[in-house]
Parts: structure tokens; C-alpha cells; sequence
């Protein structure tokens, strides 16, 4: 267990580097970098305006500028945000809270309805109500998350409910066919020839061969409930981290922007992590 | 379920064709302006669909709209299936090394949540670029950025077909590496790179109008699904003005059929 907490540090670790030596990169290279729209204020001394060519000038190296944003990010100083003109770290932190808060009732609606569908449509065996949850996740899949996000807001509804059916659409498929994988087991099969009850069967036999399984598919979906936080967030007026990474693009505040994904992405890796050390808890428990 | 993928394989034939002979069926064209009739307007017999908020004609702007995302979005899908393909075969076809930095940077991409990631690019260049640049941009960018979760798929098929008593087989009769991946590996991994290039299209369609919607995707007076799905927000009433909801309609209907057309195993692959 602690081989794979320490792989799965590694990784992390290994692939925040990389992430935010690309997203130096984007800044570094993006129109309009090596320009300081402050360089043109008139009430500026010509000193002034040189200092601040010599600032941009000495970020012109990638890796430099990559040196100097990763020192700071250690200290925990995320840089300035250009266009709301407030530290990136004031502006996380008053918006985090929202996101999560967020996140964790869209999760936590979108995962019990997938459980309760998919688990009634594999013990059911109902055709009809197999074909009618399928067409609803389905359904759900086809509509683009934004507009779901819009109808929540003509129908008043909380956001987090048009969060919880994007991540339900993207779940239950995955679980539906889990469960049905491990529903058509001999040992399944045994037991319901025994005649051992439904919750039984699914409670004893089902959920502990599948659960691994089923968690690793919640871990990514927490990726895509971080996605769908933008449009939910933006056109629901929710005041997280998905209308300022919204804002940002809008304004072209590169970096707030990138210290936002970096950001998702650690939230990102560290749900799939807490998802596989979860699995590998449950698998080692049954065997 | 056959019937169901024929019926889904008519429908979006029906839409195709409507869209690539737009010029035929559309009363005007996607930008012109009819500034006699005010905004806004309601169905009538010129405008089937009304007019937007600069008058222009909803229903032509809806076939060229179709046009856009319908032919763009299966060549954004080409692209990220042809990185893929690369990436994916090259990975799984060599192994050790090859297979492990392939597949970090495949997790790399992974790891960042799709919207955040194309936000972050789309933002790096510039908004006030012309309307076909803008389209460009927007599905070159979806192409670039989506081949991450096909690669992985690819790369495990190339690895169970390296690994397949066929090509020992052909390796021992002293093929060489170039004919044994052109001849032998790219011909197996045909169906995959296809169930790959299929699962695309709805992905980027969708992709492409949440971008519209929020600002960020193709820009005016070129309309795509995305921007025709924008006059939304400004929705009031849903009983009085169901016509605007044709593009979603269609929108919908098209993503539906391009899922039913794939079996649920390729979905779930």
C-alpha cells in the first residue's frame, strides 16, 4: 500500500512539473507577452517604462520564467491576477470553498442516482426499465453540459442538481455494465438458484467483486464534475473556481488561468489516487 | 438494434445532406440582414424559423450552422485519431521506454479536466480573430488536445497484437519491423482506430457548442451549433418561442445517433 501511495506521489509530483513547465511555456509564447499594456501610460517616466521592458525582457527565457513562477508557487505566491488586479491565492481561496461545495453535492446526486438506476436496471431485469434508464443517461450525455446548466437557470433549479445529471450520464453506463458483468458470474448464479435474497446477492456477492471497479470510475469522474463546473458555474452566477477560470479565458488572464488549471488538475490526480488506494484497500481486504 | 443504427445511420444522412446543400434549401444567406422585419420575429412563411436578434434568417443560419459543426467535427475527430494512431502504435508496438513516456504524457492530458485544458489554450490565442479563423482555431484545437484517451486505447490494442502468436510468427519468418507494423499491426488495429474516430465526433460536437455557449468558440457571423445554441441565454418563454430550440433539437438528435450507431461494448471500450 505505501509503494503505491509513494508511485501514485511520484506521478503526481512528475506530471505537476511537466504540466506547469507547458503552461510556462503557453504564457511564455501566448500574443501579446512581451507587452505591457502599462508601458503605454502617458503618465509614466520614460524610467518607469524602461524598468518595465527590462521586467518583461528578463522573463523571455522559458525555463527562467518557469524557475521563477515554480519558486514563488512554493511560497505559495500564484502571482498577480491581470485584469481583477488581486493576488491568484486571495482569489482561490475565496472561491474554492463554492467549487467544492459544489462538486460534493453534484457528486454526491449524480453517483446515487447512477447506483440506484444501474443497480435496479442489473437486479430488475426488467427490459422496459433497462431501456428507460438507458435512454435517460443517454439523453443526458447528448445535451451539452452548458445548456443543461441554462435550464436549470430558466427553471431556478439549484446548479448542483444539472451537475449531478452530467456526472449521473457519465457514470452509469460504466457501472450498468460493471454490475451486469458481475451479476452474470456462476457464483451469482449459484446463489440465486439457492434462492438467497436480491440486497443479499447484492450487498455479499456483487458490490465486493465490483467495487474496485466502481470507484475507480467515481475517481474519474470527479474530473468531469470539475469540467462541467465551468458552464454550471457561469451561467447558474455561481462564484467558484469555474466562473473565474470562465472569466479568465474571456479576459485572456493567462495567468490566473493556468495557476486555475494546475489547480484542478492536483484536485484531479488526487481524487484518481484516493480512488486506486481505495480499490487496492478493497481488493486486499478480500483476498 | 440493427433497426435502431439504420434508422440512426438515415437520420444523420438526412441531416448531412440538408446541410451540405444548404445553399439549395436556405431562403438567404447565414449573415444577411432583414432589417424591414424586426428582430426577433416569429415563424412565417420567408423565415420558417424566424429571425435572431439581427435579423438574420434562423433557419439558414441553422443548415450552415449544421454545415460547420457536422463537417469540422469529423475532421477534428480525424486528427486527434490519426495522433493517436501515432502515438498509440509507435507506444504499444515498441514498449518499455516508448510505451512509458507515451503514456505519461497521454496521463498528463488526462489529468486535465477537458474544459479547463481547452479554456487555457483558447485563451492563449487571440478572440478578435475572423470568423473562419476562429473556426479553425476551435476545432484544430479539439483535434490537437483529444488524443490522449484514444492513444491509450490504441496502445493496448497494439500491445496485444505485438504480443500475438501471428506476429512471433512473422518475426521468426524474419519479416522486417516496418512491414510487420504496416502489413500486420495497422491492418488489426483498423477496427479500433475506427470505433475511436466514431466516439470523437459526438465528444467534439459537444465540445465545440459548450465553447459557443460560454463565448469561446466560433465567432460571429459564422454560425455552428455552438453559436446558434448562444441565443439561448436570452430565452424568456419556452411556450412562445419553441422555435428557437430547433438547433438543440437537432443538436441532439445527431449526438444521439452517432452513440446509437456505436454498440454499447465500444462506448464502454
Amino acid at each position: 500500500m505505501l509503494k503505491l501511495l509513494a508511485r501514485h506521489l511520484l506521478r503526481i509530483s512528475v506530471t505537476l512539473l511537466l504540466g506547469g513547465l507547458l503552461a510556462a511555456t503557453l504564457i511564455r509564447f501566448a500574443p501579446g507577452f512581451d507587452t505591457d499594456e502599462r508601458q503605454m501610460d502617458s503618465r509614466l517616466s520614460s524610467e518607469s517604462v524602461e524598468a518595465l521592458r527590462q521586467q518583461r525582457s528578463a522573463q523571455g527565457n522559458v525555463l527562467k520564467f518557469y524557475g521563477a513562477f515554480l519558486s514563488a508557487a512554493v511560497r505559495g505566491d500564484f502571482g498577480q491576477s491581470e485584469t481583477l488586479d488581486r493576488p491568484v491565492r486571495e482569489l482561490v481561496a475565496e472561491r474554492a470553498p463554492v467549487t467544492l461545495k459544489l462538486m460534493a453535492y453534484g457528486l454526491l446526486v449524480g453517483w446515487s442516482l447512477a447506483l440506484v438506476f444501474a443497480v435496479s436496471a442489473t437486479m430488475a431485469r426488467i427490459a422496459a426499465w433497462d431501456v428507460a434508464t438507458t435512454a435517460m443517461a443517454g439523453l443526458f450525455l447528448c445535451i451539452p453540459s452548458a445548456v443543461l446548466a441554462l435550464a436549470f437557470v430558466f427553471a431556478r433549479a439549484p446548479g448542483f442538481i444539472a451537475l449531478g445529471l452530467i456526472v449521473f450520464a457519465n457514470v452509469f453506463r460504466y457501472w450498468r455494465n460493471l454490475l451486469d458483468k458481475s451479476y452474470a458470474m456462476p457464483h451469482i448464479l449459484t446463489a440465486r438458484a439457492k434462492g438467497l435474497g436480491t440486497l443479499r446477492i447484492l450487498l455479499w456477492h456483487v458490490l465486493p467483486v465490483s467495487g474496485a471497479q466502481l470507484l475507480a470510475v467515481a475517481g474519474v469522474s470527479v474530473s468531469v464534475a470539475l469540467g462541467a463546473s465551468i458552464p454550471v458555474e457561469a451561467l447558474c452566477g455561481i462564484p467558484g473556481i469555474g466562473q473565474l477560470a470562465w472569466q479568465a479565458a474571456l479576459a485572456r488572464d493567462l495567468s490566473l488561468l493556468v495557476t486555475l488549471t494546475l489547480l484542478v488538475t492536483v484536485v484531479t490526480l488526487l481524487a484518481n489516487t484516493t480512488s486506486d488506494l481505495l480499490g487496492q484497500a478493497f481488493r486486499t481486504q478480500r483476498a | 438494434m440493427k433497426r435502431i443504427r439504420q434508422i440512426a445511420c438515415v437520420v444523420l444522412l438526412a441531416v448531412a445532406v440538408m446541410s451540405l446543400a444548404a445553399e439549395l434549401f436556405a431562403p438567404a444567406n447565414y449573415a444577411t440582414q432583414f432589417r424591414d422585419e424586426l428582430p426577433n420575429a416569429g415563424p412565417s412563411k420567408l423565415h420558417w424559423l424566424g429571425t435572431d436578434d439581427l435579423g438574420r434568417d434562423r433557419f439558414s443560419r441553422v443548415l450552415y450552422g449544421t454545415r460547420v459543426s457536422l463537417l469540422l467535427a469529423p475532421t477534428a475527430a480525424l486528427l486527434s485519431t490519426l495522433l493517436a494512431a501515432f502515438i498509440g502504435t509507435l507506444a504499444g508496438y515498441r514498449g518499455g521506454a516508448w510505451e512509458k513516456v507515451a503514456m505519461a504524457g497521454a496521463d498528463l492530458f488526462l489529468s486535465l479536466p477537458w474544459l479547463f485544458l481547452l479554456l487555457m489554450v483558447r485563451a492563449m490565442l487571440p478572440l478578435n480573430v475572423s470568423a473562419f479563423t476562429s473556426v479553425a482555431v476551435t476545432f484544430l484545437l479539439l483535434g490537437l488536445l483529444g488524443w490522449a484517451a484514444s492513444a491509450r486505447v490504441v496502445c493496448s490494442g497494439a500491445r496485444a497484437i505485438r504480443n500475438s502468436d501471428f506476429v512471433l510468427l512473422a518475426r521468426a519468418s524474419g519479416v522486417s519491423r516496418v512491414r510487420l507494423l504496416m502489413r500486420h499491426v495497422m491492418p488489426n488495429l483498423k477496427p479500433v482506430l475506427l470505433a475511436q474516430f466514431w466516439i470523437s465526433i459526438p465528444i467534439f460536437i459537444l465540445s465545440e457548442a459548450n465553447l459557443g455557449i460560454l463565448g469561446l468558440g466560433v465567432a460571429e457571423p459564422l454560425p455552428s451549433w455552438g453559436s446558434l445554441l448562444r441565443e439561448l441565454e436570452s430565452f424568456a418563454n419556452f411556450s412562445n418561442e419553441y422555435w428557437r430550440l430547433v438547433p438543440l433539437v437537432l443538436l441532439v438528435i445527431t449526438v444521439t445517433s452517432f452513440q446509437l450507431i456505436l454498440s454499447r461494448d465500444e462506448v464502454t471500450a
